[in-house]
């Protein structure tokens, strides 16, 4: 065979193959709340992903970085990128931990080092996971219809999400194909909700009036859910809302979207 | 003397600030005002965020070739009659206004609002050595009177209720009549003017603040709202200009592309009401203005940001919009910052001016939320920064021990799938024990979460050890 015969055959074979698609479960999701892992889990398989979960993942390096700890923060990510290069995509249960590898990592390398490269490439392939069932596999199921007890919803736009990877309409495009989800938009929604990574032990405080001012907002939308796209601000606001005693609960987006609600809200025991 | 920065008392400031319901209730109000004019105002504009960008590179081509455009500056201020003084330090800056002062005998300046001032202790140190400062500007005038100092870059008052105004009002005005009637903004206002418009015709000296100063014409540019900053530098015999080194850009062409921007970037406006451009002394058949022209330019710090990750700072117009928006200035004021910059901008500056050690806690005070990027007119990336003061303090070993230990025993772990995990089942066990109802009411070693929210349980067994994925990543058989 001629290279010339050859090469829309292994074209196509291409085409056929399921895209490979490796999820990082970040930190929290993995030691917190398995649920979000699942559900995220469910909605990319539902899209026809061929899903794999490298086992040599643990966390992104985020909160190294952010404290000004660049030789740690580096060593993650270079376990992070061996872990991780080789897969089609990349898909994270949050905005943060993505950003981190999307707009972070190529930052952590000077020009020179060979570890440049390979965080760009690793960038350009790297997704929150609202963003590429939205964006990326524009027919990925949804539940078809609302689980049990979820109708009225509010969204949370997390920082990192919204302002480093312009997440905004994702999560609301999505949660409008699921029948008798009606999100119903808090004020100040894309205001920070006071967690900040170790933001909110270092200024407890200034966290908790931020997280306060969220408290009320989100209850005040009317909503029964609070829903958000980070684990980390959903720890922080569901904290508080119990705190406060309010009604409203809280769960990570792809819970809802996929239909996985049957477990407790974050925070809430077990019914 | 500048005044003491607290600084490093951030914390305690920030409680002080967050118990005090008064200036809660004020600092939500006009905050909440200032983002909805400047949404408004940039939403109005559809070639805003390619001004943006405009005004971002002339600022970085004007850093690049800073000396040239401050000496053509210079040489244009002294062919109109102007004189130029260079001040390395505050202590120099106030050493030359002093001087000059001096020269003329003044008992009395008139002031312009300007941060300079603020930076360099201007007013107590003059009020020290027996010359009286008079602040003309409204929002300047009643800290004055309230012996605070600003807690906003723009809206030095914004903190100041109404009520304390007139309070302010009835101590200070003693010579009026005690039952007068103050009810009503205007009442205010119009008291207030005819209190300063006496002071105007008594001062030798006026000195005002720059927004810019235009190298290609000598021009020192001010914008204002009340006018006050035309009176201040017109009467007296002796206009002095302090700016920052910073401040220069290269044309007038470019001058107005900052203007587009600062405006609405500042209170929502297209314009401020006043856009006040001077240069040199009176002429002969100028009808009037002042007989003395001096232009003070500092430096205090600036010049060693050139060249380094902070240099993006000095792109700053000093317009607000970063504090305006920050949920953590919104959350403390302005006062808790400690020293004379607040906000985003001030987390960033405050430690170059004053040094890492007595500023470091302002960069750590930030969840990164990015808001201050999002609306900065000059596309500065504060937290980008901020985060660079904080490897700073990592790298000088600023970073308080604890964490630092906490930090290399977490990575060593995360750089060990293996040790990880275990750590990972451990935790996750250990924090469903102390639980209860699905949350953790009291977390020992994390009171600090747990004294303002409940830190919700985790759901039992770790992702990867229920996912139990095999070599290549597939799902494991279920246990
Ligand atoms: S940093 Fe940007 S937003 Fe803040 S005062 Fe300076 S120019 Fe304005």
């Amino acid at each position: 065979m001629t290279p010339e015969t050859q090469a829309p055959e292994t074209q196509a074979a291409e085409q056929a193959r399921p895209p490979k698609i490796a999820f990082m479960a970040t930190c929290l999701v993995d030691l917190m709340r398995p649920s979000v892992g699942f559900a995220a889990v469910k909605l990319l398989e539902d899209a026809g992903c061929d899903v794999r979960v490298p086992q040599g993942q643990t966390c992104c390096g985020q909160p190294a970085w952010n404290s000004g700890d660049r030789a740690n923060a580096k060593r993650l990510a270079r376990r992070t990128i061996e872990a991780f290069e080789d897969y089609d995509a990349v898909v994270l249960p949050s905005g943060s931990c993505a950003a981190t590898i999307i707009k972070d990592y190529p930052e952590m390398f000077s020009a020179g080092d060979r570890w440049r490269a390979r965080a760009e490439k690793l960038a350009a392939k790297t997704f929150e996971i609202t963003a590429f069932l939205a964006d990326v596999l524009p027919d990925a199921k949804v539940a078809a219809e609302a689980p049990a007890g979820v109708g009225k919803v509010t969204y949370h736009d997390s920082c990192s999400g919204l302002r480093s990877l312009g997440i905004k309409d994702q999560p609301r495009a999505l949660l409008g194909r699921v029948k008798g989800v009606e999100v119903s938009e808090m004020v100040e929604s894309e205001v920070c909700c006071g967690f900040g990574g170790t933001f909110c032990v270092k200024y407890p405080e200034i966290s908790e009036r931020m997280v306060a001012d969220k408290a009320r907002n989100a209850e005040e939308s009317g909503a029964e859910l609070l829903l958000a796209g980070d684990l980390g601000c959903l720890m922080n606001m569901a904290g508080r809302l119990t705190r406060e005693g309010r009604p409203v609960k809280a769960r990570h987006v792809v819970e809802v979207l996929a239909g996985m609600t049957d477990g407790p809200a974050i925070g809430e025991g077990s019914k | 003397m500048t005044h003491q920065p607290t600084t490093p008392q951030f914390k305690a400031n920030s409680r002080a600030a967050i118990a005090d319901g008064g200036l809660q209730e004020q600092m939500t109000k006009a905050l909440g005002n200032s983002m909805a004019k400047r949404a408004y105002a940039s939403g109005a504009l559809p070639e805003f965020d390619q001004l943006r960008d405009a005004a971002r590179d002339l600022k970085n081509h004007t850093l690049a070739h800073l000396d040239l455009y401050l000496e053509a500056y210079e040489s244009k201020v002294q062919a109109d009659g102007g004189q130029v003084h260079w001040a390395e330090t505050a202590e120099d800056a106030r050493e030359i206004i002093l001087n000059i002062c001096r020269s003329v005998d003044a008992t009395s300046v008139n002031k312009g609002k300007s941060m300079i001032s603020e930076e360099i202790g201007l007013n107590d140190f003059l009020e020290e050595k027996g010359i009286a400062p008079v602040e003309t500007d409204l929002g300047e005038y009643i800290i004055q009177l309230r012996k605070e100092t600003p807690s906003h870059i723009i809206g030095p008052a914004i903190h100041v209720t109404v009520p304390q105004v007139r309070e302010a009002f009835r101590t200070h005005h003693p010579h009026l009549p005690i039952d007068r009637d103050l009810e009503g903004l205007d009442k205010l206002l119009l008291e207030a003017r005819a209190e300063l418009r006496a002071k105007y015709f008594e001062a030798e000296v006026g000195i005002t603040g720059a927004n810019m100063l235009i190298a290609e014409t000598g021009q020192s540019v001010i914008v204002t709202n009340e006018g006050n900053g035309d009176l201040s530098q017109s009467l007296p015999k002796v206009h002095i200009v302090i700016a920052s080194i910073e401040k220069v850009v290269p044309t007038l062409e470019d001058a107005s592309t900052v203007l587009r921007v600062l405006g609405r970037s500042a209170t929502g406006q297209e314009m401020s009401v006043y856009t006040t451009f001077s240069a040199g002394p009176r002429r002969e058949e100028d009808p009037d203005g002042p007989e003395e022209y001096h232009v003070v330019l500092l430096d205090n710090g600036r010049s060693a940001m050139v060249g380094t990750e902070f240099q993006e700072m000095l792109r700053c117009i000093r317009c607000g919009a970063c504090m305006n928006h920050c949920p953590v200035y919104r959350s403390v004021g302005g006062h808790a910052y400690g020293w004379v910059y607040p906000g985003p901008m001030g987390a960033v500056l405050t430690p170059s001016l004053i040094g890492l050690k007595q500023g470091g806690q302002l960069p750590n005070a930030s969840t990164f939320c990015g808001r201050c990027e999002e609306v900065c007119p000059m596309r500065i990336p504060l937290p980008k920064m901020m985060r660079h003061w904080r490897e700073r303090e990592f790298e000088r070993q600023l970073t308080p021990a604890g964490t630092r230990r906490g930090l290399r025993f977490w990575a060593s772990a995360a750089a060990r799938p293996g040790v990880y995990r275990a750590g990972a089942r451990l935790a996750a066990w250990g924090l469903r024990l102390l639980s209860s109802g699905g949350r953790v009411k009291r977390l020992p070693l994390a009171g600090a979460w747990t004294d303002v929210r409940d830190f919700p349980a985790p759901e039992g067994g770790t992702f990867m050890d229920r996912y139990r994925p095999d070599a290549d990543g597939k799902r494991g058989a279920k246990r």
